[in-house]
């Protein structure tokens, strides 16, 4: 790192000064705060700033220029910009779990404490053993990659990956959990400002006015944008008192949000924008509950884009030596900051408005060394003021090269007679004019359009409902910032209905614009680089033409030109007018990349928000979830459901013995399990039965009143969408029930079968699945514990209530219920369902009454269980791939009625008698263990693609059989009962020999549920 | 993007789910051929262009709506309720099977 004491006299006032002198900063002046001093570290050196200071700005009042080494070539960078253009200051922030790679210096604000490290250097910033890159940059120019780990392919993972990984990588993430918050907000508004310089100022006060719902967003921490960091005037202010004066009348008005630190990173269709607000990056610590950021999504009638305008650098040999800045950034330094960034500065010009670099820094008492304007004339005026701040000046000129190691110690200039001149300095301020921020209104796949006045890409068509104003729109003058904001601002908010009052246009200061662009300079000395952040020179611009890659996406992606976190804010235009230059066309001609979102980086945690650990997604939770808490209850997640698994009781000591006793309670006794996630639809009118006999596969003609039936839903395709019950309760009345996982889905295709396929049909439905407790009672002694709960007035014996039965009755003395005998397990069962709200009561009723008969609830383990030993087909079997002949349910599908999935279902492939087909498995050793997934292979064939019969789909430790039992899809499988074959499970070393069998394990004949 | 139920008022499309072209229409009952209901299920236009296309707003009113789209910029021009665009499409193909003069016009609404 180079310190230099400057050799121009700054005379420092200790008494009003905080904290130890910061050698390149100016006695006075600049929008910080000097009384309150900022102790930070950068590579672990002490240093101190002021309030109001980036990190970047602190760095050059310490005189630290050396800020990070390069991405590929590992070249000493220092800071370019002051601004979110930066691609070379990219730092660590902070550390532990809340380091924070690839930060942008000059977007950090300084606060007590910060701590930033430099990235990608080795074995430090000054000594960087990888820079020896830099001296094989003949082979790492642009393609290198793609050519030179190629071959051999084996190397690729283990050698080439890891190698470039950790030599051209960025900053390192944190590798423990990120310890903020981070969260989501939504705003509407009428007038959406994105920039608060001087148009987005002017645009938000002539809409506020008016009345109208304003948002200005803005990504610094001071609204004014370049009025801080020029020395203009308005109507008699200081920029900057006039951006002050602004800001206050906007914070007065009360349908005004302004959000400084808030970066607009996206623009969308209809009116909708992403922006990240970074709520505490500013702080060393979030304050209690407030987030670190926030991410806003906006939506916006009207929308002022007045992003302003991005400075383009000079293209010369060694353009990328710490030192050498954007002329606007070292304005910034100096009027908004404070800070010289160098004792011995000199100018490269190709504008009027470099100029104001020398001006201003001779108004703060500094001397200028030269400049060099690569126009030939140059006004008499601007001639004299620059030879009285000590320069000297070189019209018709150019920067060729730079001198210096680590930070610039000279330039190379040739002059106007191709003489070459040799100058000291230690700071080279660039102007090469100004890109507009074409960025925002490019991202709805709109291109910008080429503006010859100012030479640069202006917004084309712009996105309904969106006008850009001032810099952004290639009004480069403050003049026309002020009346272009001004004017759109009242229109935007005219056309939302308010009335706008043009105010008079402000006055300013005499300005000039004119600019001769010097795309790139002729034989330059050393690399001319591009793209700074992705180590792109002139060169391999070059190179890129020379192998044919000329059209401007091909450029980009051979030469990684305008790619990563910059999206080349400060390369694009150069890297497109040196292949207009090779190519013979104009710029327009090469067109423009595409630019995309996010305007800057945004970290995934603002759009993770509050969607991560338990709070990743929403939880539901079963009318019985209380008392599950209360007793131990393990959980399980379904889809967002949390459903009890099994209750262990104490002195059990294996999930499996837990589900083993519930089992045999259940088929012994009696046991109680909630069932409430299946989806309940309601089906009411005089169409109802016509509508559920077009949407389920099996007929249902013949239902009466006070009767359930099972339920198989196709798709339109002919594979098996879902089964459930469907109850009549009465004639015009059904309930259908859907699985835990499908109940949405189910929904919605049945509101598309009524709505859209047979609007004529008299049918309403609507989901009722919230809205009533249903539990399952199951097992020999389930009767003896209803009837203790239902009202005496309903008949429960076996003929009044038969299998398949279904009522609306009371229980607990007159509270609505509905019973239905229906069975998942085999046993004799009913499913009850009361109004949620008597859920938990009914739950912890219905085990009261049970408790003389050995009760016990079980959960969905137990009920997974009891299904695989009854051949049942749940979620792994109805998986979107199988048909109802594939789950051995061909015979119920009805002959005589159009329905969903009736006509594709009989496509060849699908009725292939070869197809996979339903069955249960047995091991031939039952001491051995099944697994879901293993394939079937014949005994003694070899495992092959071609050898697969198909594979396990369930498997369960069966308590009736005592050995394990698997359901499974297998060729011809019910043609094979008998016949055994290989369970082959490769991935977890599994290859047992099975029989295939009848997949009901249990009760076969279903003797006990209709008992 | 922004979608104005007709039933809710403009909101997020992240309430709704999108299903496709609203222009197939299902070859119902016994005589449906196997070639028309393949067609129905995946033959589909893809359009550079206005589509009218089926969303369901799940996370609303739980309509189906047919939204005119342009594909090229995602503009939208107009929003019904599924089920009166059904109703409407039915009583025009009725329509023009009960009159046998030409086929022109007919079955295609808009």
């Amino acid at each position: 790192m180079l310190d230099r004491t400057p050799t121009f006299p700054l005379p420092v006032r200790e008494a009003e000064q905080a904290g130890p002198p910061q050698p390149f900063r100016t006695a006075s002046g600049g929008l910080i705060d000097r009384r309150r001093a900022r102790d930070f570290t950068f590579d672990g050196r002490q240093l101190t700033g002021y309030h109001g200071d980036t990190l970047a700005s602190a760095l050059l009042a310490n005189g630290v220029r050396l800020v990070g080494r390069s991405f590929k070539y590992h070249r000493p960078r220092g800071l370019l910009s002051a601004g979110s253009e930066e691609p070379n200051a990219l730092v660590e922030l902070r550390t532990g779990a809340r380091r924070e790679p690839n930060t942008r210096a000059t977007m950090a604000e300084l606060y007590e404490g910060l701590e930033a490290t430099s990235q990608n250097r080795w074995p430090s910033l000054a000594v960087d053993a990888l820079s020896v890159n830099a001296l094989l940059s003949p082979v790492f120019a642009a393609g290198f990659y793609y050519k030179t780990f190629m071959w051999p392919a084996a190397l690729w993972e283990k050698l080439y990956e890891p190698m470039i990984r950790r030599a051209a990588g960025l900053g390192r993430a944190a590798n423990a959990p990120d310890p903020d918050t981070y969260e989501h907000a939504h705003v509407h508004c009428d007038v959406l400002v994105i920039g608060g310089g001087p148009a987005g100022l002017s645009a938000a006060l002539a809409a506020g006015r008016s009345g109208a719902r304003v948002v200005l967003v803005d990504e610094d921490f001071r609204l004014g944008g370049r009025l801080l960091a020029e020395r203009r005037e308005i109507d008699g202010l200081s920029g900057s008192d006039w951006a002050a004066q602004a800001v206050a009348e906007l914070e007065s008005l009360p349908e005004v949000r302004l959000l400084p630190r808030t970066t607009l990173f996206g623009v969308y269709d209809h009116g909708a924008y992403g922006a990240v607000e970074r709520v505490s990056d500013h702080l060393a610590v979030p304050a209690a509950h407030a987030p670190r950021q926030r991410l806003w999504r906006i939506v916006a009638k009207r929308a002022v884009l007045a992003a302003g305008a991005i400075e383009r650098p000079h293209i010369f040999g060694g353009n990328d030596r710490p030192g050498v800045m954007l002329a606007g950034a070292v304005r910034t330094y100096l009027n908004r900051y404070g800070v010289l960034p160098g004792a011995h500065p000199a100018v490269f010009t190709s504008s009027d408005d470099g100029w104001r670099t020398v001006a201003d820094i001779a108004a703060a008492g500094g001397r200028v060394a030269a400049v060099v304007d690569s126009r030939p004339d140059v006004p008499v005026a601007l001639r004299r003021m620059a030879e009285a701040a000590g320069a000297q000046v070189v019209a018709g000129g150019q920067v060729i090269g730079t001198r210096g190691h680590l930070a610039l110690s000279g330039i190379e200039v040739r002059d106007a007679y191709g003489s070459t001149l040799r100058i000291p300095c230690d700071t080279l301020a660039m102007a090469n004019g100004w890109n507009p921020v074409v960025h925002l209104d490019s991202h709805l796949s709109r291109r910008p359009v080429w503006e010859e006045a100012i030479h640069a890409f202006v917004p084309g068509q712009l996105p309904t409902g969106m006008v850009a104003a001032g810099a952004a729109s290639g009004r480069l003058t403050l003049a026309d910032a002020l009346e272009s904001g001004a004017r759109l601002g009242a229109e935007a908010a005219e056309s939302c209905g308010f009335a706008a009052e043009t105010a008079g246009t402000p006055r300013t200061d005499p300005e000039s614009t004119a600019h001769t662009p010097l795309w790139r300079v002729a034989k330059p000395r050393g690399k001319a680089f591009v793209d700074f952040q992705n180590d792109v020179a002139a060169s391999d611009v070059e190179l890129a033409h020379r192998e044919g890659f000329r059209a401007v996406e091909l450029l980009k992606r051979y030469t990684t030109l305008g790619m990563a976190t910059d999206q080349g804010k400060t390369s694009n235009l150069a890297g497109l007018s040196i292949m207009a230059e090779l190519t013979g066309q104009n710029i327009p001609s090469v067109g423009t990349t595409v630019f995309r979102p996010p305007f800057t980086p945004v970290a995934i945690g603002a759009f993770a928000g509050h969607h991560r650990g338990k709070e990743f997604r929403a939880s539901r939770h079963v009318p019985s979830h209380a008392w599950c808490l209360e007793n131990n209850a393990q959980f399980l997640e379904t889809g967002l459901w949390l459903r009890p698994a099994y209750f262990p009781r104490a002195g059990e000591t294996d999930w499996l013995q837990t589900v083993v006793r519930e089992v045999e309670t259940v088929r012994s006794r009696v046991g109680l399990c909630d069932v409430s996630t299946f989806g309940k639809i309601d089906i009411q009118g005089r169409d109802a039965l016509t509508f559920i006999e077009r949407v389920c596969a099996n007929p249902f003609g013949t239902l009466k009143v006070g009767r359930s039936r099972y339920a198989l839903l196709l798709r339109e395709d002919g594979f098996v969408l879902d089964d459930g019950t469907v109850s009549r309760l009465a004639e015009t009345h059904f309930v259908m029930t859907a699985s835990t996982a499908n109940a949405a889905k189910v929904m919605q295709h049945l509101e598309f079968c009524r709505q859209w396929l047979w609007p004529e049909l008299d049918v309403q439905m609507v989901s009722v699945s919230e809205q009533w407790a249903q539990y399952a009672v199951a097992g020999p002694r389930a009767r003896d514990v209803l009837r203790k709960i239902v009202d005496p007035q309903h008949d429960l014996s076996n003929e009044a209530f038969p299998f398949l039965g279904a009522a609306e009755i009371t229980v607990g003395g007159g509270i609505p219920a509905r019973l239905f005998r229906i069975s998942f397990s085999g046993e004799l069962a009913y499913e009850i369902a009361v109004p949620a709200g008597y859920g938990d009561a009914a739950w912890r009723a219905i085990l009261q009454a049970g408790l003389p008969y050995g009760i016990c609830p079980y959960g969905a383990e137990a009920l997974s269980v009891m299904r695989i030993e009854k051949g049942h087909a749940a979620g792994a079997e109805i998986n979107g791939q199988t048909t109802a002949r594939d789950l051995a349910l061909g015979g119920m599908l009805a002959k005589k009625k159009d329905y969903i999935g009736r006509v594709m279902k009989e496509r060849p492939a699908l009725t292939d008698p070869e197809r996979p087909i339903l069955v249960g498995f047995r091991p031939v050793d039952p001491s051995q263990r099944l697994r879901a997934g293993a394939h079937f292979l014949a005994l003694g064939a070899e495992p092959s693609l071609t050898a697969d019969e198909g594979y396990m789909t369930s498997v369960a430790f069966s308590p009736s059989l005592r050995h394990w039992i698997g359901l499974g899809l297998i060729r011809r499988g019910n043609e094979r009962h008998g016949e055994r074959v290989r369970a082959y499970d490769p991935v977890r070393g599994g290859d047992v020999e099975v029989e295939i069998c009848n997949a009901a394990f249990v009760d076969p004949a279903g003797e006990r549920m209709h008992g | 993007m922004r979608i104005r139920c007709p039933y809710c008022g403009e909101r997020d499309n992240g309430e709704f789910s999108y299903l496709g072209d609203a222009a197939p229409v299902r070859p119902d009952g016994m005589d449906a051929s196997s070639e028309a209901m393949h067609d129905y299920v995946y033959l589909r236009d893809n359009r550079a262009g206005e589509i009218r296309e089926l969303w369901y707003h799940a996370a609303g009113c739980r309509s189906w709506l047919v939204v005119t789209r342009d594909t090229r910029t995602h503009a939208i021009t107009d929003v019904q309720p599924a089920r009166e665009v059904a109703k409407t499409r039915r009583a025009e193909t009725r329509l023009a099977e009960t009159r046998t003069v030409t086929p022109a016009g007919s079955a295609s609404h808009a």
